[in-house]
């Protein structure tokens, strides 16, 4: 049944931020504010997505595309009249549905910022600039990678050329690489506890 | 001499993508006495996108860590950050660190495990905000050698320069402080109606289009208010609008061709420092209207 | 005693720098033939003010013509005791919009020539005044304040009026004081941090009024009569049946509201369809019996819907805000979360509207969990598990359905006051019919009720004088104004007695209440000239004026507020007062000097409202809003409403080119300080193109503009412009008849 709060409890206490979403005045001021909206990019605003968390609407929300439209701006946030950390509860929200497994392991931004992104920093500690644009463009198999390859071709040059882009996409690890592999591991104990799946 | 503890960021370092930025940061301040210490061996912060795969806990500790070595090895001096994302990244754990309480216990069990723990204590600056509080506009005015006379910038602060912290209590909607420190350096900061838009940040990655959308705005915006250039103090502001030029030309049928700076660039060129100390060799889009200057 | 006038020229300021002061001496000395004709370099300052004093002790000066600035600046430095006194001002409205580049001689002559005719006027209108007398009654005048009606209103407003030392008779017409507060649970909070339900406060209110020596209690009664004017209001009072009468001060009408009937919603919000449906007042005394049940089968009420809105801000109901529903919805969603750990409480909102420090407790109900759904109820349905509604959701843009067991209705406030449609020309007041009986039953010309502009809440000119009404010494509190809740309420009740106790102090000193407070003048007639057309009786937006049996008017100074109306409508011109009459006014237009028509300098004569146009007119030199033209000679009036038409016939037969009227706004949101002046004149001024038509000219010589207190920056185009058009006319051919 739509407002059945099983769902918003459920938010306030998992996903980052949460409980301050039963705080939305359903003002607008993000809705106008994000420029992810000016393009159309979601299909729910910020508000939206508040409203549709406390109305229950759980499938919709954590399989919607929309809080991984975020650009983190930060216009939402320092313009809401409520005070709400909006760009972190967006955030929260994309981080539970990809927890949750609700999230399409496609989605561009989604597959980019936790399989690539996240992944590069884990492996050495700091991210690798050119493998990460490697993997991005390989991400959807090889012919497609070297479409986009070739269209980014002189931006690729254009930097290598003025030294701002590594020949070679390998990169050391940290020194102090097995401490901070280790801290990364506790990390997620910790956090996998509060994501109720430890 | 001024010291800070520096944190540089991954798209600081050599042969990475604001190359230019660390080149010309290092000439300004060996140009205003002031010594960035490294931290040794630091860690990436994770950006703005370290929530999809970092969720909260081992996000926060991320830059955790690297607070706990500058503490290690630098006590209590502030950290300055070059680049937005890390300079946001950092603050935003230091505050988190200081009120939740919760997240501060569970950030020093993780980082235990890698033998450290941080109790808090040490201040997170921007450069910016180092030159505006500690060096101050009257010096920084008073370097300037060879004043850039006649050239017209558009000066970009973009977002997370500028929210949700701010630089030096200045106003989110029309921050003023780039339009002055361009206008110390004797050029003309152009009005437009774009300073504080979203260029698409991280989001140029995966979402391309819909950024080059976004940035196509901003450059039309600065081209039509008549900029020679443009000028930002942010790393991935610069990437997108510069590097992604061609893309948006492709896109839009638009021919732009406009340089993108750093105000470090600018800054050191008008002290008088060379095309090199200036980093001008590292642009993609060449910034040639700026050779009449040297 | 013999007026002696002393002109006093202050030369600071800039002014000596810019004018010839020792013409304006001239005009005063030679010309105005004023005995004592002085300047000062510093005339507010120490020395000038005692060079004046000493005058008035030595020189036997007894009335004064200030020529300096503005009369709305250096109030304090000019309280001379001097009743027949001007300021000329030569600096806020010559000096300071006057455009005179150096060296340019004509802009210096012109400005010259404005200030002299500025020195002219002054010294006039200060020959043309008497002495006022302040008003003394026959019978004494009484600091009694009546109370009517015993709820938190009555009983807040009659307590703030005792605690102040005056006595208070608090009616009540039923058996037991309290009213609608009386029924409550718990109250919403009043204080920081205003996140909690507060107890009910009647209790140690009753309690502090019953123990209260200077209140007289009187239950059971009602208003029969109300005869008379502040200070001596005859108010018969009926108890149990038996009448008696009291003079009384002031009055502070404090009834309430009455709550909109639930059978008049609509069919879709279910009310009468379950006795699960109720309205507030309904589950308030439920909660307040420890309740929470179902009524269809008394089982508990965990699930409770509030439909806000019930029937206020829709066209066919109650078409404004009631303005305290959202706060009480608030309040009783809390009774509903705080009874239950796991209820739900939906509150199904068009927008939550919570002024002020009430947005803390709007959060504070969100953070408990409140349910917050924007769109209306469109059915009800009842069945064995409960209520079934049906909402269009108009933040998830889609319908929803959702169970309950009790539906409450937040149904809007109507006002239990009695109104006169203050715009009808009918001399009796329009009774509503759902309404009880008049409530003062007042005895005057003008009707019985209080005078109303919508909805039958009493009107007053509520930016400047939010407790007024239009019947001096007669005011209202809390919902029985305007809808509000408790707090606002209590707050209203306060400024109410301070109301009541200002009028009541005011009136034994003769003294006017605003706007003009403190003015001791009144107006009277010239029995002989009346033509008993009672346009005066009408016309007064005070009701001040009742009519004898001949017809004669019959004023009643106490209710009166000097705004001078009647003295403007009368055709016959014998209304006046000792400091404002007809043929001051006109006497001041004629002594100007109008250049002959070959100087080619017309003359614009500017009549402002001393209200908004004349503090505007100010306003521009300090803003630097630009220049005025030249050509403009003001005079203040005290309200567009004491216009006469006569001076527009003056000025033209005297040569001014064109007449320029500012006054405040009028209509429906009006701005008026004296509610119907300015309205009044332009009803007066469509009648005035006779007059330019007997005289062979335009029309458009003469115009009236509104003016508001904020329009410094756009009175130049108006002033310029109006000139500008007046100037592309002819000269006017009666120039130097
Ligand atoms: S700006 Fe804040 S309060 Fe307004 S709708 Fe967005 S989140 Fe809600
Ligand atoms: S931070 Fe994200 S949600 Fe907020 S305005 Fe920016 S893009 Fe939109
Ligand atoms: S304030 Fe008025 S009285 Fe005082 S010096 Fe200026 S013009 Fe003269
Ligand atoms: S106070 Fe709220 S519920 Fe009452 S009429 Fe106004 S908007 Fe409607
Ligand atoms: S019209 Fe004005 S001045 Fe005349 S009696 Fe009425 S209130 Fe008094
Ligand atoms: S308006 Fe003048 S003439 Fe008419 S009734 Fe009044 S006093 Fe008499």
């Amino acid at each position: 049944m739509t407002y059945d709060l099983t769902f918003a409890k459920e938010v306030y206490e998992n996903s980052e931020e949460g409980h301050w979403i039963k705080m939305c005045m359903q003002c607008g001021v993000c809705a106008g504010s994000c420029p992810m909206g000016f393009l159309g990019a979601w299909t729910h605003s910020p508000r939206q997505l508040f409203q549709m968390v406390r109305a229950g609407l759980r499938d919709e929300v954590l399989s919607s595309t929309d809080m991984w439209m975020c650009t983190s701006c930060y216009n939402c946030i320092v313009r809401c009249p409520r005070n709400l950390p909006i760009t972190h509860i967006i955030h929260g929200l994309a981080r539970y549905a990809s927890v949750q497994g609700k999230a399409d392991p496609k989605q561009s931004t989604h597959h980019f910022a936790k399989d690539i992104f996240w992944e590069n920093i884990v492996a050495t500690g700091r991210v690798g600039e050119a493998a990460l644009t490697m993997k991005l463009y390989f991400k959807d198999g090889i012919g497609e990678g070297i479409k986009q390859g070739l269209e980014m071709k002189d931006s690729a040059l254009g930097m290598l050329k003025a030294k701002r882009l590594k020949p070679l996409p390998f990169r050391g690890k940290i020194k102090g690489y097995p401490g901070f592999k280790a801290m990364l591991k506790k990390a997620f104990e910790l956090e996998n506890q509060k994501e109720g799946k430890a | 001499m001024k010291e800070y503890s520096f944190f540089p960021g991954c798209s600081s370092e050599h042969n990475a993508s604001a190359a230019n930025l660390e080149t010309s940061v290092q000439s300004m301040c060996r140009m205003l006495d002031i010594k960035l210490n490294e931290i040794d061996d630091w860690n990436c912060c994770s950006a703005s996108i370290g929530y999809a795969g970092g969720g909260v806990i081992p996000r926060l500790a991320l830059s955790a860590r690297n607070f706990a070595l500058s503490k290690q090895q630098q006590g209590d001096r502030d950290l300055v950050a070059t680049c937005a994302a890390c300079w946001l990244s950092m603050r935003e754990t230091s505050e988190r660190l200081a009120h939740e309480p919760e997240v501060k216990e569970k950030v020093n069990i993780a980082l235990k495990e890698g033998g450290l723990s941080y109790e808090g204590g040490i201040k997170t600056r921007h450069l910016v905000e180092v030159l505006i509080e500690d060096i101050g506009w009257d010096t920084l005015k008073g370097k300037v050698t060879k004043p850039l006379t006649g050239l017209k910038v558009a000066g970009y602060v973009g977002c997370q320069t500028n929210r949700p912290f701010g630089v030096a209590g200045d106003s989110f909607e029309n921050p003023q402080y780039l339009d002055r420190m361009i206008e110390l350096t004797g050029a003309t900061a152009i009005p437009y109606a774009k300073k504080v838009a979203c260029c698409g940040g991280a989001l140029m990655f995966s979402e391309q289009e819909k950024s080059c959308q976004l940035t196509r705005e901003i450059i039309q915006c600065a081209v039509d208010g008549g900029a020679d250039c443009i000028v930002t103090p942010c790393p991935v502001c610069q990437l997108n609008l510069e590097v992604y030029q061609g893309k948006i030309n492709q896109l839009f049928g638009t021919s732009f061709k406009i340089p993108v700076l750093y105000y470090s660039q600018l800054m050191v060129l008008s002290w008088g420092g060379s095309w090199n100390d200036a980093a001008l060799h590292q642009q993609v889009v060449q910034p040639d209207v700026l050779k009449r200057f040297v | 005693m013999e007026k002696k006038i002393g002109c006093y020229i202050c030369t600071g300021c800039g002014i000596g720098d810019a004018l010839d002061v020792k013409a304006l001496g001239n005009i005063a000395t030679k010309e105005q033939k004023i005995p004592v004709v002085k300047n000062h370099e510093f005339l507010c300052g120490t020395e000038g003010i005692a060079m004046i004093r000493k005058d008035l002790t030595d020189e036997g000066v007894n009335a004064l013509v200030i020529a300096g600035c503005s009369h709305r600046v250096k109030n304090e430095e000019f309280r001379l005791g001097i009743a027949q006194m001007d300021r000329v001002d030569l600096r806020d409205k010559c000096l300071w919009v006057l455009d005179v580049p150096e060296g340019d001689d004509t802009a210096e002559e012109d400005r010259q020539m404005m200030a002299e005719d500025y020195i002219r006027i002054g010294c006039v209108k200060v020959k043309k005044m008497n002495d006022p007398n302040p008003y003394e009654a026959s019978t004494p005048f009484s600091k009694v304040v009546l109370v009517v009606g015993g709820g938190i209103a009555g009983l807040t407003a009659a307590l703030e009026v005792a605690r102040t030392g005056y006595q208070a008779i608090l009616v009540e017409k039923g058996e037991t004081l309290g009213g609608q507060v009386a029924k409550m649970h718990k109250v919403s909070p009043a204080r920081a941090p205003y996140n909690k339900l507060e107890e009910n406060p009647l209790p140690m209110l009753l309690a502090e009024v019953k123990g209260n020596k200077n209140i007289r209690i009187m239950n059971n009664t009602v208003v029969q009569k109300t005869v008379g004017a502040p200070g001596l209001f005859d108010v018969t009072l009926n108890h149990n049946g038996t009448a008696a009468v009291e003079r009384v001060g002031s009055i502070i009408v404090a009834t309430g509201f009455q709550a909109y009937d639930p059978g008049k919603l609509d069919k879709k919000l279910g009310y009468g369809s379950s006795p699960d449906v109720i309205t507030s007042m309904e589950f308030e005394e439920m909660a307040k019996a420890g309740k929470i049940v179902r009524k269809s089968d008394g089982k508990p009420a965990k699930r409770v819907a509030f439909s806000l809105c019930a029937g206020q801000r829709d066209t066919s109901h109650l078409e404004y805000c009631s303005g305290a529903c959202c706060v009480y919805s608030l309040k009783q969603a809390l009774y509903v979360i705080e009874n239950h750990p796991d209820a739900s409480a939906y509150l199904i909102y068009q927008e939550v509207r919570t002024p002020g420090q009430m947005e803390d407790f709007y959060r504070k109900v969100q953070n408990e969990g409140g349910i917050f759904i924007k769109g209306d109820v469109n059915k009800v349905t009842s069945g064995s598990s409960g209520l079934t509604l049906e909402v269009n959701d108009k933040l998830l843009r889609q319908g929803v359905t959702m169970e309950v067991d009790l539906l409450v209705l937040a149904t809007g406030m109507e006002t239990t006051m009695d109104t006169t449609d203050p715009n009808s020309a009918s001399p009796v007041g329009k009774q509503v019919d759902e309404l009880p009986g008049s409530i003062l039953n007042l005895q005057y010309r003008q009707g019985p009720g209080l005078p109303s502009l919508k909805n039958n809440f009493p009107d007053s000119h509520f930016i400047c004088f939010p407790y007024e009404t239009r019947r001096t010494g007669i005011y209202v509190a809390g919902p029985a104004r305007r809808p509000m809740g408790i707090a606002a309420t209590c707050t209203d009740a306060a400024g109410a007695a301070l109301k009541a106790i200002q009028v009541v102090e005011s009136v034994a000193r003769g003294a006017a209440v605003h706007p003009r407070a403190g003015d001791l003048s009144f107006p009277s007639f010239r029995e002989e000239g009346c033509t008993q057309c009672k346009r005066c009786t009408e016309e007064c937006p005070f009701g001040a004026i009742n009519e004898d049996e001949k017809g004669n008017p019959l004023f009643n100074p106490t209710r009166c507020r000097r705004c001078g109306t009647c003295m403007g409508a009368c055709p016959q011109k014998i209304i006046s007062f000792a400091n404002y009459s007809v043929d001051m006014i006109g006497s001041m237009l004629k002594e100007m000097e109008i250049p002959e028509a070959d100087d080619e300098k017309p003359r614009i004569l500017v009549f402002a409202c001393e209200n908004d146009a004349i503090p505007a007119l100010d306003m521009v030199g300090r803003s630097h809003a630009g220049a005025l033209s030249p050509y403009i000679r003001i005079i203040p009036l005290r309200c567009m409403g004491s216009m006469s038409l006569v001076w527009i016939a003056d000025a033209m037969a005297s040569g001014y080119d064109g007449v320029l009227l500012m006054g405040c706004r009028h209509g429906t949101d009006y701005q008026c300080h004296n509610v119907r002046g300015s309205a009044l004149a332009e009803i007066r001024l469509s009648k005035v193109s006779e007059t330019l038509d007997r005289l062979q000219l335009e029309s458009s010589r003469v115009k009236m503009v509104e003016v508001n207190i904020m329009d410094a920056e756009t009175l130049p185009q108006v002033i310029n412009g109006f000139v500008a058009e007046i100037s592309a006319l002819d000269p006017n051919p009666y120039k130097g008849f």
